[in-house]
């Protein structure tokens, strides 16, 4: 019953996508507000049946109901409760499910949030969310169905892959699609803005929270992803520059550049096409990422159980959206005003730069994904594109953007003086130069590289820093106390300094954890010592523990730092009931400047096993800096000009409460309004 | 035995149910337990890692040979750590494995006809795109001092964001 | 409309063309280097008899084929049956015992067959790693001056023997 119930909800929703997806943009060419009132319901509608199909599906995984194939090849009685609800996530029918929930999420969360929106724009929104979730939603019903039946029933399951029986299986899957999916919406307000021929100053203010919060979640997703490749796989890498995390990373440039291009368009009315395509591509990188994971065109680690027919539909799902996006955008675009003036070196100039430079990144990655697909259809021979060609491109194009952050937030609309700018970051300039040289000294032996590393993000983290404390320095006559100002400056100025630090620490662990990580394979006998990165691993005992459907050899490591005890580490094999290869687990010690991390490779004669050791500095601070782009998006998301108009009532409803209660509490009148800021 | 990594999934989920393909008959039961490689230099250990890095584990999904555990990636491991003691250069290394297993094996394709464009792309497209954007910034300098939005645009906007209500249905 | 505005997707067609002939290739395949080579020499003793010496040199003199298999390896048992049909149509088969242990390789062909009239016992793998195996079974077409003219990755199945193997060994056979 379980699983027809999730199939019949899965249609409802489909048939609600349908309409969602045809009736409010016929009622936006023609005027009719019943129609075009269809999209708010329709919406609503999905995301309830939606989110039943998705509560059946966890309820077979909960309850171990091996008659549905999915739950028996990704679940097993064995299996902890948290990793049966994650599991209905962990294969290619169940996560697809969970992107049309996310789906749904976001086109009622636009329903709710957008009532402010002109009917008409509303519509048209809604409209082309609902075109994309008919495509999404179409894609599960026909092509992978997680609610097919196993005649007869298993009678156990085959077990979810230990090596997402894992907290960062939890959130990563979800994060992550929050943002590729989020992206859909500010897809859906590029293409109804093209539809209505109103590309303006509005339109950009409506996508910069719904691409901000996007951007966040990609972000965090993205970050989640790495921060568990890190212990999980075992051998200390986080970034492998694979076709399935380029396919995540190419969407995340595209939506940096967007993000920065809409403060353009919002602001000063300018490069509305640009932005435009700028939308258009980053949703169109999104569904390229989904058919690059799962059709199987491309060699991956991550991608999933391959099946032709499934890459087909995608790819021509994706070539309808893109190609009659491009077909819309070629017949509207040239109609759009240019916005203001600007002189060379101005805001606009410094943002349009960045916009370049991050376009042409992504351009590089999808470059090299492709590459090897490339030559191999016109049988030229296979070749790998592999981390080394991606450092090597990706870094020349990262300096000058990393060096243009210093100046560009302080850089005025319009037009700056380019020689002002410089002899006010002087000595931030210098400061940032002679530290960043001189901290790979305490890090290891120097190199140019990690100079260069260390003095960018320096800077970056100085010259936001320095530009915060000029923006609070008090003007003359000015009575404000600091938090009055510092609350003055707004969350979408925070936003983009937490985010802008952000990268100035990532661009700093980045280069240290390449440049200065260190391992060891080393044979370990009980009792034995090996030094890795000026620390001393010891290896207590071995003993053989039990988990709840596993059991495993463990290695009891202590730490020794000039004789004094730092830690223990407990890293284990894992021999899982279910699966036939054992699967190491890592044990880690972070710190602030430096993670220690122990895994066990294999068992040796005598007693011994082998075990990789490892240093890696600075790894904390990558995730940190993930932690603060993620914040910045969403203060940036908050800011109070998005919010204003759905609040509107609301707050002088509050305020005035507010005032009544001051008022109540002292008798004698004197509370302070709050600054209408 | 040591775990076949070919299944981790850092950014996406794994090939679960994937059947087991290459991978899994490349193996057998008679690979030795891998002792570490040893080194008589630093220099050598780091050129080995570093190569190590560089080499793709041809029977694996796409791992490199220090990530994957396949028992072909072992054997390739150990050949490289025997070669570089025997003081082999690192481009001989490379050209070994090359004749063997074509340039697939190197995660740094090499320069040649068809990786032209690869390799050069890139550089290009930065040309082109700056080369625009200078193009466009150019001509538009002269335009400063024209209002950001003329007045008629701004009342628009205006009336738009204070449209509220909508659709309150 | 202007022109300009429709490079983006005159770009994207050509990348759906691109993934769309993607979709039916295999990225696994890898066509070998060592087509059109010569065979990496080996000096190898033979599986039945360590006493005896297997060298590439043995196969030359007429076109022969050479497998690489092992007892551990599914396939090698689902393709053995193909040897032994070649081996009937008078193309002889070497074989090349990869990765295996001499016991369980004798079982093996004790209870399959044996169609091979020689095996090298490459029990390191390292003549494996000369001849670029790296997914077993791998089957090498050799000419009789031990020329590498054709290689076959995985199992050979009847279709395989039919249009390349049988139609190359024969014109192998007749060249002089």
């Amino acid at each position: 019953m379980i699983a027809e119930i999730g199939l019949f909800a899965l249609i409802l929703a489909f048939l609600l996508a349908i309409a969602q997806g045809t009736l409010p943009l016929i009622g936006a060419a023609r005027g009719d507000v019943a129609l075009m009132a269809v999209g708010r319901s329709a919406a609503y509608g999905q995301l309830v049946f939606l989110g039943i199909a998705y509560a059946m599906l966890t309820y077979a995984f909960v309850t171990d109901d091996f008659s549905i194939a999915y739950v028996a090849n990704h679940s097993n009685s064995l299996l902890p409760l948290q990793y049966k609800i994650s599991g209905v996530w962990g294969g290619h029918e169940g996560s697809l499910l969970l992107w049309i929930l996310i789906l749904g999420f976001w086109s009622a969360a636009v329903a709710t949030f957008s009532r402010s929106l002109p009917r008409e724009v509303l519509a048209r929104v809604l409209g082309v969310m609902g075109l994309v979730a008919i495509g999404f939603i179409g894609f599960t019903l026909f092509t992978s169905s997680p609610f097919e039946r196993l005649l007869p029933a298993a009678l156990e399951g085959r077990d979810l892959n230990p090596m997402l029986q894992d907290p960062g299986l939890i959130f990563h899957p979800p994060m992550l699609y929050m943002g590729y999916v989020g992206f859909s919406v500010a897809f859906a307000f590029a293409i109804a803005a093209l539809i209505g021929g109103r590309l303006d100053a509005a339109w950009a203010r409506w996508s910069r929270p719904w691409t901000a919060v996007a951007w966040a979640f990609l972000t965090f997703g993205i970050g989640l992803g790495s921060w568990w490749a890190y212990y999980v796989l075992g051998w200390g890498g986080w970034w492998f520059w694979d076709p399935v995390e380029n396919a995540s990373f190419m969407p995340w440039l595209m939506g940096t550049a967007l993000l920065h291009s809409l403060a353009v368009t919002e602001k000063r009315g300018g490069f509305k096409n640009w932005t435009v395509m700028l939308a258009i591509l980053t949703f169109s990188l999104v569904l390229l990422a989904a058919f690059l994971v799962r059709s199987g065109v491309l060699t991956s680690v991550h991608a999933f159980a391959v099946d032709p027919d499934r890459g087909l539909y995608l790819l021509a799902f994706m070539a309808v959206v893109v190609a009659s996006s491009l077909t819309l955008f070629a017949w509207r675009a040239g109609k759009v005003g240019l916005g203001g003036g600007f002189q060379l070196v101005s805001r606009e100039s410094a943002l349009l730069t960045n916009n370049v430079l991050l376009a042409v990144s992504a351009a590089a990655v999808l470059l090299g994904t492709l590459y090897p697909l490339f030559l191999d259809a016109f049988g030229l021979g296979k070749i790998s594109v592999g981390p080394p060609y991606f450092e090597a491109v990706f870094l020349p194009l990262m300096l000058p953007l990393l060096l243009l952050l210093g100046f560009g937030p302080r850089l005025r609309w319009k037009q700056d003086s380019p020689t002002e700018q410089l002899w006010r970051l002087r000595w931030i300039f210098g400061v940032s130069l002679v530290f960043g040289m001189i901290w790979p000294f305490f890090v290891g032996n120097w190199s140019f590289l990690a100079g260069i590393g260390a003095f960018l993000g320096l800077w970056i983290i100085g010259s936001s820093l320095k530009d915060l404390v000029d923006r609070l320095r008090p003007r003359r006559e000015s009575t404000q106390t600091l938090g009055t100002r510092m609350r003055r400056l707004g969350r979408s100025y925070a936003g983009m300094q937490f985010a802008h630090i952000g990268v100035g620490l990532a661009v700093i662990g980045i280069t240290f954890v390449l440049g200065y990580d260190d391992e060891r394979d080393v044979r370990m006998a009980v009792g034995e010592t090996v030094e890795v990165g000026g620390y001393a691993f010891r290896l207590e005992r071995l003993e053989e523990v039990q988990g709840p459907n596993f059991d495993a050899d463990q290695a009891t490591v202590v730490v020794y730092r000039d004789g004094q005890r730092i830690t223990t580490l407990q890293p284990q094999m894992r021999y899982y009931f279910s699966q036939q290869q054992p699967m190491a687990h890592t044990s880690l010690h972070r710190g602030l400047v430096r993670d220690l991390y122990v895994n066990m490779g294999e068992e040796l004669p005598g007693n011994a096993w082998v075990m990789r050791v490892y240093y890696k500095p600075y790894m904390n601070w990558v995730w940190a800096a993930v932690v603060l782009m993620t914040i910045g998006g969403l203060l940036a998301a908050s800011d109070r000009r998005y919010r204003i108009r759905v609040r509107r009532e609301d707050e002088v409803l509050e305020d005035d409460a507010k005032l009544a209660a001051a008022d109540a509490v002292k008798p004698e009148g004197n509370a302070e309004p709050k600054p209408a800021g | 035995m040591r775990p076949l990594h070919f299944l981790s999934a850092p950014l996406l989920l794994a090939a679960l149910g994937l059947p087991l393909s290459a991978a899994a008959q490349s193996g057998g039961p008679t690979a030795p337990p891998s002792e570490p490689m040893t080194f008589e230099t630093e220099e050598q250990e780091v050129r080995y890692q570093r190569l190590i890095r560089e080499l793709r584990c041809t029977v694996c999904q796409n791992q490199n040979l220090i990530e994957s555990n396949a028992p072909l990636a072992n054997d390739l491991r150990r050949q490289i750590a025997l070669m570089v003691n025997d003081g082999a250069e690192t481009n001989e290394i490379i050209d070994y494995m090359v004749a063997r297993y074509g340039d697939f094996v190197l995660f740094r394709p090499p320069m040649k006809g068809t990786t032209y464009l690869l390799w050069f792309g890139p550089g290009a497209m930065l040309v082109i795109g700056l080369g625009v954007l200078g193009t466009i910034l150019w001509r538009r300098r002269t335009q400063v001092g024209s209002a950001p939005l003329s007045e008629d645009e701004e009342e628009r906007l205006r009336r738009i964001l204070g449209e509220g209500g909508g659709d309150k249905a | 409309m202007k022109l300009r505005f429709l490079i983006p997707l005159l770009a994207f067609f050509a990348l759906v063309g691109l993934l769309f002939v993607g979709l039916s290739l295999d990225p696994r395949e890898l066509p070998s280097p060592l087509v059109g080579k010569e065979a990496p020499d080996f000096d190898l003793p033979e599986l039945h008899n360590p006493e005896v010496r297997f060298a590439r040199d043995d196969m030359l003199g007429k076109p022969a084929l050479f497998n690489v298999w092992a007892s551990w390896c599914v396939t090698c048992r689902h393709e053995h049956p193909m040897l032994t049909e070649l081996r009937r149509n008078g193309v002889p088969v070497y074989g090349l015992n990869y990765k295996d242990t001499r016991s369980d390789a004798l079982r093996f062909l004790a209870r399959y067959g044996d169609p091979y009239s020689a095996i090298g016992f490459d029990e390191s793998g390292l003549v494996g790693i000369d001849y670029g195996v790296y997914a077993t079974p791998e089957t090498f077409l050799i000419d009789r001056n031990g020329m590498i003219r054709f290689k076959h990755i995985g199992m050979i199945t009847p279709e395989i023997i039919e249009t390349r193997i049988l139609p190359l060994y024969r014109q192998l056979e007749a060249e002089t």
